[in-house]
């Protein structure tokens, strides 16, 4: 059946708990920010706890009523950040039915995670994408650019469609494999350290950042703010690992370390994208935080890497 | 019956598609006046620009949304016409020269004293994707007669990417939406197209969108 739902663990229920105890948390601390500050002014911050707030909402909501949905919302995330990244970056007249056939991936690549067809998911946008949509761009018959095009276009699905979609095959995983809330445990914990990471990198940086990580790329990350979020998502994927994964102790700190540093990087790769583009946000589509890509940066690299790692040891 | 068809229309097919299909990144929204009369003037690439420019508005003010369209080709059959007057509402415009300015922008005039927003394409016709094509004089007319009504220039980039002219087949791109200030009436008609023609420049020059070739 395509909308039965899934029995809800109560390891998961306490996770979830904890997710909207947060951000109350947040809401409560902006509010007192701004209550005590008035001067200073607070409405990106507000912003953005609002925009987490509809963020968490839909994803958790969801995450409980069925496998089917939450694929559903996944494969809506690739849609608008694929659309994102096509808006931005230079396309030609003649790519438009292309374009359209490369959207048409995304709705494919996530029914082979309904299907759990592992072999399919992880060869159909390296292997057959990758073929079909260069022969495709002959057939209308422009050369100028050809490399470029179908260069730029396959990056992009590469990125916003089947990197993202390693997150979503954690549904797809056999239950046995994590007693602690199966495959949903996994795409929670995966998807909390990872904007956790984001979170306190910032809150680390603003409060001790002094030397520039990267000033040539993006000039906000310092070395500070890197550490201290590396520090803080290891120590939170050591305290949820017994909740949400069926990871060891030692496992769970590789797990934190992996999160972290390659969370910078997504983080730093869109950046670079962005820099190259001239634009500085990639969007306006969740208000205080940019657009989508703005938002899954680090999520493009620690999906596939989290995702393998925990492939490789448990499944 | 044909007001809730139309409704019905705008929220659950044109609403979905401009919002989530495409979306769009709007510029200065506080700019465009929170009821008619006015007059929006805009580029016109693609048919979905009628569609993003009537999203701008609450759903509460639809009913005084009116596009004002070509007869001969949005009245060429008995459907299509049936759905542009009633659906979509258009106020129908003959685009030969046989018949005085004053004469054929009639209609627009009476809409315009009812408190109606009206949506305007000074270039006539929807030119090649994603450039700007000489405005025709029309809407100077229309603006000497109705001097006290706010005319807001609008210029879109997207729409034509999305779905040009002569294409069945929509692809989705985000659409930028920018939002100009209110023109005021000049003088005469000469300085006014001047005037309109500087403002929807600037309007495109603040995107720096890559050429589309």
């Amino acid at each position: 059946m395509i909308f039965s739902t899934i029995h809800l663990h109560k390891n998961l229920l306490i996770a979830i708990y904890g997710i909207f105890s947060l951000l109350i948390i947040a809401s409560l601390v902006s509010i007192l920010l701004s209550r005590f500050n008035p001067k200073q002014d607070f409405t990106e911050l507000r912003q953005r706890i609002k925009t987490w707030w509809i963020i968490a909402g839909i994803f958790i909501f969801t995450l409980v009523l069925n496998k089917n949905l939450s694929l559903i919302f996944f494969s809506f995330v690739s849609f608008l950040a694929l659309k994102e990244y096509l808006s931005l970056i230079p396309t030609r007249r003649s790519d438009r039915r292309v374009l359209f056939w490369a959207y048409l991936a995304i709705p494919i690549q996530y029914y082979w995670i309904g299907i759990s067809w592992y072999g399919m998911f992880i060869i159909f946008i390296p292997v057959y994408v990758f073929l079909f949509l260069p022969f495709r761009m002959f057939l209308s018959g422009e050369t100028d650019g050809f490399l470029r095009s179908s260069g730029t276009l396959h990056w992009g699905l590469m990125i916003t469609v089947f990197c993202l979609s390693h997150a979503a095959y954690l549904l797809a995983l056999n239950p046995a494999g994590n007693p602690n809330g199966g495959g949903a445990g996994l795409l929670l914990y995966l998807i909390f350290l990872t904007e956790m990471n984001d979170v306190s990198q910032y809150v680390w940086g603003k409060l001790f950042g002094k030397t520039k990580a990267i000033s040539k790329i993006s000039p906000n990350k310092t070395l500070e703010g890197f550490i201290g979020g590396l520090l803080t998502t290891t120590l939170l994927a050591v305290a949820l690992a017994k909740l949400l994964t069926p990871l060891s102790l030692i496992h769970s700190i590789m797990a934190g370390l992996l999160i972290a540093m390659s969370g910078f990087i997504g983080d730093i790769v869109i950046s670079a994208l962005k820099r190259d583009l001239g634009v500085k946000d990639s969007g306006t589509a969740l208000p205080g935080h940019g657009g989508i890509l703005d938002r899954i940066d680090s999520l493009i690299y620690t999906a596939p890497l989290f995702f393998h790692y925990i492939a490789y040891l448990y499944y | 019956m044909n007001a809730f068809l139309r409704l019905l229309f705008f929220v659950l097919i044109v609403r979905p598609l401009v919002l989530i299909v495409l979306g769009m990144n709007v510029r200065n929204l506080n700019r465009l006046p929170q009821d008619g009369p006015v007059i929006v003037v805009a580029n016109h690439n693609s048919h979905l620009d009628t569609l993003i420019l009537m999203s701008l508005f609450p759903l509460r003010l639809l009913y005084k949304i009116q596009p004002v369209a070509a007869e001969d080709y949005f009245l060429s059959n008995k459907l299509l016409g049936w759905f542009a007057l009633n659906i979509i509402r258009i106020i129908p415009i003959n685009r030969g020269d046989a018949i005085p300015m004053e004469q054929k922008l009639k209609n627009v005039s009476v809409a315009l004293a009812e408190g109606n927003i009206i949506i305007l394409f000074p270039e006539g016709s929807r030119g090649e994707p994603e450039r700007l094509s000489k405005f025709k004089s029309g809407v100077s007319f229309l603006a000497e007669q109705n001097q006290d009504i706010p005319i807001v220039p609008v210029f879109i980039h997207g729409a034509g990417q999305s779905l040009p002219k002569g294409d069945w087949l929509l692809v989705p791109f985000f659409c930028d939406v920018f939002i100009g200030e209110r023109l005021e009436w000049p003088e005469n008609r000469e300085s006014f197209m001047t005037q309109l023609d500087l403002r929807m420049k600037s309007l495109a020059a603040e995107g720096r969108f890559p050429a589309w070739e």
